[in-house]
């Protein structure tokens, strides 16, 4: 019944194999994403700060991701990793500092603005629209949809090129449903689903806006072993099509294995930033972190 | 106890039969059909009322309460695309209103009348009456929609309570007048320009000449004893039933559209849209706009077809109405709008009256006390219908006990609404299960 139930079987079977076949995935997310060759490093965020009263959530925090990569950003509770997603996605504005998406100055704009120029984010407890369809979820997401407009989804004539593209829309929600293995929930409201499944499904609704870079907040959270073993497998896939992500995580094993770069914050700062490999043996890192985990 | 749960358990086993056997007739023919029901249904119980006053009576009954049906199911599509679809809690819409009849009237108005107009075509002042319902909506929306939603609805109020009041203003009417030439009316009220279907039935105005249409209709008509000036007061209320289907399709498609599909995003969860490249904020004034406009229109053709409009035709109590048919229907669904202004109007806005009336002429009541207590003395001393006999000369009070009781029944029972909870479709393409297949079949064939 749930998708968690065939996970295994799905993991062995390349069932979604054609996604990276040109003929009929070119209107795919992942093959266009790969297409156009991004800058060497598509988000670098300078001197971040925000505070909320008196206490500063995020102090002076710089780094950069590299086109390509699966970047780790970890931290104790109350680090601010979330807080510098939010201010790097726009939910929230930074009291000062820069983030540079693709070479452009891209602070204190607004979430929409943010996520149309190809950096889009998923969110720490899955929210997916809960009253629309699985379907609906995925078709709201990608760019330059001209039934957009009020008047074109209005006037009759003018309607049919809507049409053709929802279609279009339509077969591309699709398919990202069938990469993601929760296309049997298609027809389902989102509300129905299962935590695990909606984190799958607020990756899938990412994927259909096109991104370059996507920002995952605590994608594993909640999650068991088999969905969390599944979720990663694909965010290899991506990876491979040149997709960028930057990734909050709590788990460190998680970010150990599949991080080629982890940044380690520590009460709003960043503490240390490398290979999986020197942080793991960074004394500072196991003091502020694995120390604790430790206890 | 046991009677409550077997009420629940019969209750959905009729729903699914209701279901099962109207399974392969399409949406739009069932929703047809449900309206059409329905509005039989509250036909064919004021038929009940009024069936011995003759049938001229009962035909305008029930146009009487078509007319309501028709303005009330209008306000409640508007409402339906702010609220319903957006999550854009409104409770200013007898405001907007209020800002489409009296633009209509000051633009049309005779220029020699009192309070004067400008004596502009009527076509371009309906127009602009929506135009300026509309742009008062804008000036509510930019400050508003920024804030949280439960803001929105105080600050509609509000407009709305400052837009009445201010119509009402015989201060700002007498300068009006003195400076730019043309007023409100302020609490005596304004004429309107008379919206009236005589023009198919009568050239230029007189009763003897009649056109063909009315040579037809009124040959059918005339024999079965009902009144031409009735005749002609339906042939308005079908000119809104046009308006009504017209809103509705507007809506339907406005629904099925990736427009729709944002604004149902933005109900469900703003910060998700807005983080998936929607500029949520234009969405939410573009709609908020577009319901005012269709509010003022509504307000334009329910108080136009009276040729006279006051301020006291807007007080919130219009607003709340529209409300509770929206939540009787279900909020969300267009059908539903439709079918909760017809409940609203036929049972609890309209029936209560018609029923009580019909009760006492039917019962023909000996005592009639003038207070509650007197009733109760009455009803001690031996006279068991005195009670009943004060509760149907009182039917107005008891209407609003009525509202709250059904309100209060539906919140329990089904918060939805009758038809709430009902998907449908946010996109210009189906999006069932099969269409899958489709696209299946033809990659296979590649």
């Amino acid at each position: 019944m749930s998708s968690d139930d065939v996970t295994a079987d799905a993991l062995a079977t390349d069932a979604t194999g054609d996604l990276s076949a040109p003929p009929e995935s070119q209107d795919s997310p992942v093959e266009r994403a790969a297409a156009t060759t991004p800058p060497a490093v598509p988000l670098r965020v300078t001197n971040l700060k925000k505070t909320f009263g008196g206490i500063t959530a995020v102090d002076d925090m710089s780094f950069s991701v590299e086109s390509g990569s699966i970047t780790g950003l970890i931290g104790p509770n109350g680090a601010g990793k979330s807080t510098t997603f939010n201010l790097i996605s726009g939910a929230l504005t930074p009291d000062s500092g820069t983030v540079y998406f693709n070479g452009q100055d891209i602070t204190g704009l607004r979430p929409d603005q943010i996520a149309t120029r190809g950096m889009v984010r998923t969110f720490q407890i899955a929210r997916e629209l809960p009253e629309m369809t699985v379907l609906e979820n995925l078709m709201l997401a990608p760019k330059n949809q001209i039934g957009e407009t009020l008047w074109r989804s209005v006037l009759p004539g003018v309607r049919g090129s809507v049409i053709e593209q929802e279609t279009e829309l339509r077969e591309q929600a699709w398919e990202t449903l069938e990469f993601f293995e929760i296309d049997h929930l298609a027809t389902n409201e989102a509300g129905t689903l299962s935590g695990g499944q909606q984190k799958l499904l607020e990756m899938a609704r990412a994927l259909m806006t096109d991104p370059e870079l996507v920002l995952l907040d605590e994608p594993m959270a909640g999650v068991n072993p088999s969905l969390e073993r599944k979720i990663l497998d694909r965010i290899h896939r991506l990876q491979e099509d040149g997709l960028t992500f930057l990734l909050v995580e709590h788990d460190m094993d998680v970010i150990m294995q599949h991080c080629e770069h982890v940044i380690v914050m520590h009460q709003g700062r960043l503490l240390a930033e490398g290979e999986p490999d020197t942080i793991r043996s960074n004394e500072r890192v196991i003091e502020a972190y694995l120390g604790e985990d430790l206890e | 106890m046991t009677d409550d749960v077997d009420a629940d358990k019969t209750a959905p086993s009729v729903t699914e039969a209701v279901r099962a056997a109207t399974a392969d007739i399409s949406q739009p023919v069932r929703d047809v059909g449900l309206i059409v029901g329905v509005l039989f249904g509250v036909y064919a119980l004021f038929a009940v009322f009024v069936f011995n006053q003759g049938l001229n009576s009962v035909v305008s009954t029930l146009r009487v309460v078509t007319f309501f049906i028709a303005v009330y199911a209008m306000l409640a599509l508007a409402l339906n695309l702010q609220w319903g679809y957006t999550g854009l809690f409104n409770i200013g819409v007898a405001g907007f209103m209020a800002v489409g009849v009296y633009t209509m009237g000051i633009l049309a108005g005779d220029p020699a009348g009192s309070p004067p107009g400008l004596g502009l075509p009527l076509p371009f002042a309906i127009v602009a009456g929506m135009a300026a319902a509309a742009f008062v909506g804008l000036l509510t929306a930019l400050p508003a929609l920024r804030l949280r939603a439960d803001y929105l609805a105080i600050v509609t109020l509000g407009i709305s309570e400052i837009i009445r009041l201010t119509l009402n203003s015989g201060a700002l009417n007498s300068w009006l007048i003195e400076t730019v030439g043309i007023g409100t009316g302020a609490g005596s009220g304004m004429g309107l320009p008379s919206f009236s279907a005589r023009g198919l039935f009568y050239v230029d105005g007189s009763t003897a000449n009649q056109t063909a249409l009315a040579e037809v209709v009124f040959a059918v008509t005339g024999p079965l004893g009902i009144r031409e000036s009735v005749v002609i007061a339906w042939a308005y209320v079908f000119v809104l039933i046009v308006f009504v289907v017209g809103f509705y399709v507007l809506l339907a498609r406005i629904g099925n559209s990736p427009f729709g599909r944002v604004l149902k995003s933005i109900r469900e969860d703003e910060l998700v849209a807005s983080s998936l490249g929607k500029h949520t904020q234009l969405f939410k004034i573009k709609v908020f706009m577009l319901g005012c406009a269709l509010m003022g229109l509504a307000g334009i053709l329910w108080q136009g077809s009276q040729g006279f409009v006051s301020p006291n035709s807007f007080m919130p109590i219009v607003t709340f109405y529209v409300f509770v048919a929206l939540i009787i229907g279900g909020s969300g669904s267009n059908t539903g709008s439709v079918v909760g202004a017809i409940v609203f109007v036929g049972l609890l806005f309209e029936g209560p009256r018609r029923a009580g009336g019909a009760l006492s002429d039917a019962l023909a009541f000996t005592a009639n006390p003038n207070t509650s207590w007197e009733a109760l003395t009455l009803v001690v001393s031996g006279e068991p219908l005195a009670l009943f006999a004060y509760a149907t000369d009182n039917i107005s009070a008891l209407q609003f006990v009525l509202l709250g009781v059904v309100l209060i029944v539906l919140m329990q029972k089904r918060p939805e609404g009758l038809l709430g909870h009902r998907n449908e479709t946010a996109a210009a393409v189906p999006l069932t299960e099969q269409t899958r297949s489709i696209r299946g079949g033809e990659s296979d064939e590649q």
